[in-house]
């Protein structure tokens, strides 16, 4: 494997062929903001929270930093204005669809949510308004359930149905398997939906 | 069919069919395109067909069924040669006049001649019809000339010489030298330079490489694609063959919407006749070069047309976007190298091999060479499919080729580029046609959409109705598309219907910076132009309907009042009679009024209101007059 050196957020960062940004940034501690990321299954890049600036040949873009693979040279900034401008207003949009902890707790980086703390274990959330209210469906589309279910437990037994704002998950066993109730998925669920829709099936 | 295996095998096979031809015996051509079929063009084909038989016309007269001629409003068309006598609108009544006056007796039709609107005066050829006069169809113009399920006709226009030439005089390196020094761009929208992406999928290390054909066109109201497809099939193929070569790629794939049934049959009978003369296959024209091509089939979505999509719908996987940070050229279909290109991308293939970079060159502007096909439709009054050189400027398009405004009304805005194009305010009329230009004013070439509006239309419905139309066509797989979209489209709605605050413009500008910025693939990064573009150009409009409750265009329903000017009604009760929701009153002679309470704002009253009269009034802005006194409403003799 070639050892790539890329700069992330000022700092030489050294990092292997074939990672990706998000990779790179973790292994020294950066913390990039990520819903639809996970370790095991393949880049997904549907939230878009993990967006980074990249500027290379003196050409600044966004990308999202759990698909881009690393490059030599590559200049990486995880906190410019614009980069926290569209993460703030991803959350802002996502907060009234699924307004539970992991949201709430995203929300808090950028200011929208704060939470209030009753006792030393009890406490609530507080949402500083809603800016695009929408009703409640608990569901983020971040894919984590179909792609795990897929990918992982070869079971299918999840899926996406409809197109554009009419999309959801749908527990789908004419199409693809049978959910055996391996449970794994339910905590992939930032939402919180999925485990309740699993358990009435 | 003995398989052609060099270029004089390809010279002598067209000399052949030339000299079983007459050039100077009549052909009758009949437009049998989608268009012209959708205007019966297919009984006036068998009125032909009977008729020539029955007044023995067979030895004189040849009839030939070509592609879409591009003024499809004027369907279906007829075109007589060698005198290209244009007949516009014939109808199965007509046919017997064609072939007993034009054809027997060289009588010129008038009645069913092109008129121009503006001077009564009758053209009889069809390249002088102002509409075709100001258009240079290179990529479209043999559509007229040939039938597409006949390889010999288009064999007989020079077709497949740009192959031999390339596989039997060129190398691959200076087929891609020539298509690069023609600064071909890509026509299905992004203009991404042609020669650099094949460079790119030739020089990436991996086999085997594809190379595939983009007919997916989703885009409402445009047509080109589907119509070369199914009007010149052979000219795509050439191209695309043209291009494996310079690529090294020894499998195609030609992916066409399900919805397209005539692009999808023309096409495989084009492959078909292909193979046979050696074209596809083995050993293509002698060269030692193979390749094979396959149709697929693809379930209509907008989306489905994106790179990534299409490539995912052709591995037999989902239709979505996926993010790309290798290109599709490197890592493509199966993870192979592809090169994906549009229908008119690979057209023009042919004409620069055929003609050179130089040649293509002279045409255009410095950035964009070359013709570009639009779809021109919307308040102009000539609609159809024009190709235009690039570079010339929207008001001539508009006006020489689209013949104005009708009913004398006034241009207010056009919007390019398909769905997610911006709306260019009549400022920008001399603009020159050209991918960066048209990206600077706030819209884009995009796949060659062009939409003409006038005064009567409300740019704040415009920006709803495309959004609208996108938010559905989103695949909802990322957030900022998906919900950015869902609630642009909440806050237009509200702002048509009146219910929206000053604060909702801000909301919605967030909004379109973060969708154009932030969502996966380009529907959602060029979804937001119709909004940024009539917020930037007709701001006024959006502020009317938010501050003052009104639009101006008069055309949001919610914002609307119909009413009944007392001056000029003359009680003749039309408006009574058709108002579905009986919420007009009035009697002879007594002026009628409308029960705002009961109005539906359908409209009828207005539509039927004789012009002369024209007493009832649109209202905006402000609440309806209060009703006149019942004494005051009789229309006495006198006050006429
Ligand atoms: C939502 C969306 C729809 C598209 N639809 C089409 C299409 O119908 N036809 C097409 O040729 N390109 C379409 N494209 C562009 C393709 O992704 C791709 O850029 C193009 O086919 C490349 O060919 P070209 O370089 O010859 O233009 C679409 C892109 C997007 C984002
Ligand atoms: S619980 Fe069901 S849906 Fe979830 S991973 Fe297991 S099998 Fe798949
Ligand atoms: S931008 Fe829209 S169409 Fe493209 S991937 Fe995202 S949701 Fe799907
Ligand atoms: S707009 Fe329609 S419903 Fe209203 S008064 Fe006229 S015809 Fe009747
Ligand atoms: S974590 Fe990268 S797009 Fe969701
Ligand atoms: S289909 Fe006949 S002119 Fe277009």
């Amino acid at each position: 494997m070639r050892t790539i050196t890329l700069e992330i957020d000022e700092k030489k960062v050294k990092a292997e062929e074939g990672m990706t940004i998000l990779q790179a940034a973790k292994s020294v501690g950066i913390d990039i903001p990520t819903l639809c990321y996970h370790e095991k299954l393949e880049p997904y890049g549907a939230c878009r929270l993990c967006m980074v600036e990249i500027t290379k040949n003196k050409r600044s873009r966004l990308v999202t930093s759990c698909c881009y693979p690393v490059e030599e040279g590559l200049i990486v900034k995880t906190d410019t204005e614009k980069v926290n401008k569209i993460r703030k207003t991803i959350i802002e949009l996502l907060l009234p669809l699924a307004p539970t902890g992991p949201i709430m707790t995203l929300g808090a980086k950028y200011g929208l949510c704060e939470y209030i703390k009753k006792t030393e274990v009890e406490g609530e959330w507080k949402v500083k308004g809603f800016r695009f209210p929408t009703e409640q469906n608990d569901c983020t589309l971040c894919g984590l359930c179909v792609r795990y279910c897929a990918e992982i437990k070869k079971e299918n037994a999840v899926g996406f149905i409809g197109r554009g704002v009419d999309r959801h998950i749908a527990i789908l066993p004419e199409k693809g398997g049978i959910c055996i109730f391996c449970r794994e998925c339910y905590n992939l669920c930032d939402g919180g939906k999925f485990p309740h829709e699993a358990e009435a099936f | 069919m003995k398989k052609l295996k060099s270029s004089s095998d390809l010279e002598n096979l067209r000399k052949e069919i030339l000299s079983k031809r007459d050039p100077k015996k009549m052909c009758i051509t009949l437009c049998s395109g989608t268009g012209c079929r959708a205007y019966a063009s297919e009984k006036v084909n068998i009125a032909f067909q009977d008729e020539i038989k029955k007044q023995k016309l067979g030895k004189e007269v040849d009839i030939r069924r070509t592609g879409c001629h591009g003024f499809c409003e004027k369907g279906p068309i007829v075109v007589i040669y060698p005198e290209e006598i244009c007949y516009l609108q014939v109808k199965p009544e007509d046919v017997f006049d064609i072939l007993s006056q034009t054809i027997k007796e060289g009588k010129i039709i008038e009645r069913l001649l092109y008129t121009n609107p503006g001077t009564g005066e009758k053209i009889i050829h069809e390249s002088e019809i102002p509409f075709y006069k100001n258009q240079k169809r290179l990529v479209f113009g043999n559509n007229r000339k040939i039938d597409p399920k006949s390889i010999d006709d288009y064999i007989a226009l020079n077709g497949y010489t740009a192959l031999s030439k390339a596989l039997l005089e060129l190398t691959p390196e200076q087929v891609i030298e020539e298509v690069k020094k023609a600064n071909l761009r890509g026509r299905g929208g992004g203009g991404f330079p042609t020669g650099r992406k094949w460079e790119t999928t030739r020089n990436a290390p991996a086999a085997p490489k594809y190379v595939i054909v983009n007919c997916d066109e989703g885009d409402p109201g445009a047509y080109m694609d589907r119509s070369l497809m199914e009007g010149n099939p052979h000219s795509v193929l050439e191209g695309l063959v043209i291009g494996a070569y310079a690529i090294g790629s020894h499998e195609g794939f030609i992916y066409v919407r399900q919805e397209y049934p005539l692009a999808v049959e023309n096409t495989e009978i084009a492959i078909k006749q292909a193979e046979e003369y050696g074209f596809l296959g083995e050993d293509i024209l002698g060269s030692g070069f193979n390749f094979k091509v396959k149709i697929h089939r693809g379930a209509g979505a907008f989306v489905s047309g994106e790179s990534s999509a299409l490539v995912s719908a052709i591995e037999g996987k989902v239709g979505e976007p996926k993010p790309k940070y290798i290109h599709t050229a490197v890592k493509g279909l199966w993870n192979k190298p592809t090169c994906l290109n549009n229908v008119e991308t690979w057209a023009n293939v042919p004409l620069i091999i055929n003609n050179g970079a130089d040649w293509y060159r002279s045409m255009g502007t410095e950035g964009s060479k070359g013709t570009k096909i639009f779809s021109l439709v919307g308040k102009v009054n000539n609609t159809g499919l024009v190709e235009v050189p690039m570079g010339m400027t929207l008001r001539s398009i508009i006006y020489d080729i689209g013949g104005g405004i009708p009913n004398g009304k006034k241009f207010k805005a056009i919007q390019t580029g398909g769905p997610s194009g911006g709306c260019i305010p009549e400022q920008f009329l001399d603009l020159p046609i050209d991918f960066d230009e048209l990206t600077k004013v706030g819209s884009m070439m995009g796949s060659g959409g062009m939409i003409v509006m006038d005064g009567d239309t409300c740019m704040v419905d415009i920006a709803r109705y495309f959004t609208n139309f996108l938010a559905d066509e989103s695949c909802g797989k990322c957030i900022p598309c998906r919900e950015g979209l869902r609630h642009m489209l909440k806050i237009l709605n509200n702002i048509t219907g009146g219910k929206a605050t000053e604060e909702d413009i801000k909301r919605l500008e967030d909004l379109t910076e973060v969708v154009r910025d932030g969502s996966l693939c380009a529907l959602g990064g060029t979804a937001p132009n119709p909004v940024i573009s009539t917020l930037k150009y007709f701001r006024d409009e959006y502020e009317a309907h938010i501050k003052e409750k009104r639009c101006p265009a008069l055309v949001c329903k919610e914002l609307i009042i119909y009413y009944i000017d007392p001056e000029k009604c003359q009680a003749c009760g039309l408006c009574v009679k058709n108002c579905p929701t009986g919420a007009i009153y009035g009697k002879k002679k007594i002026v009628h009024i409308i029960n705002q309470e009961k109005c539906i704002k359908c409209g009828t009253c207005f539509d039927v209101c004789p012009d002369k009269f024209s007493a009832v009034l649109r209202l905006s802005g402000e609440p309806a007059p209060p009703d006149v006194p019942r004494e005051t409403r009789i229309k006495s003799k006198e006050r006429r």
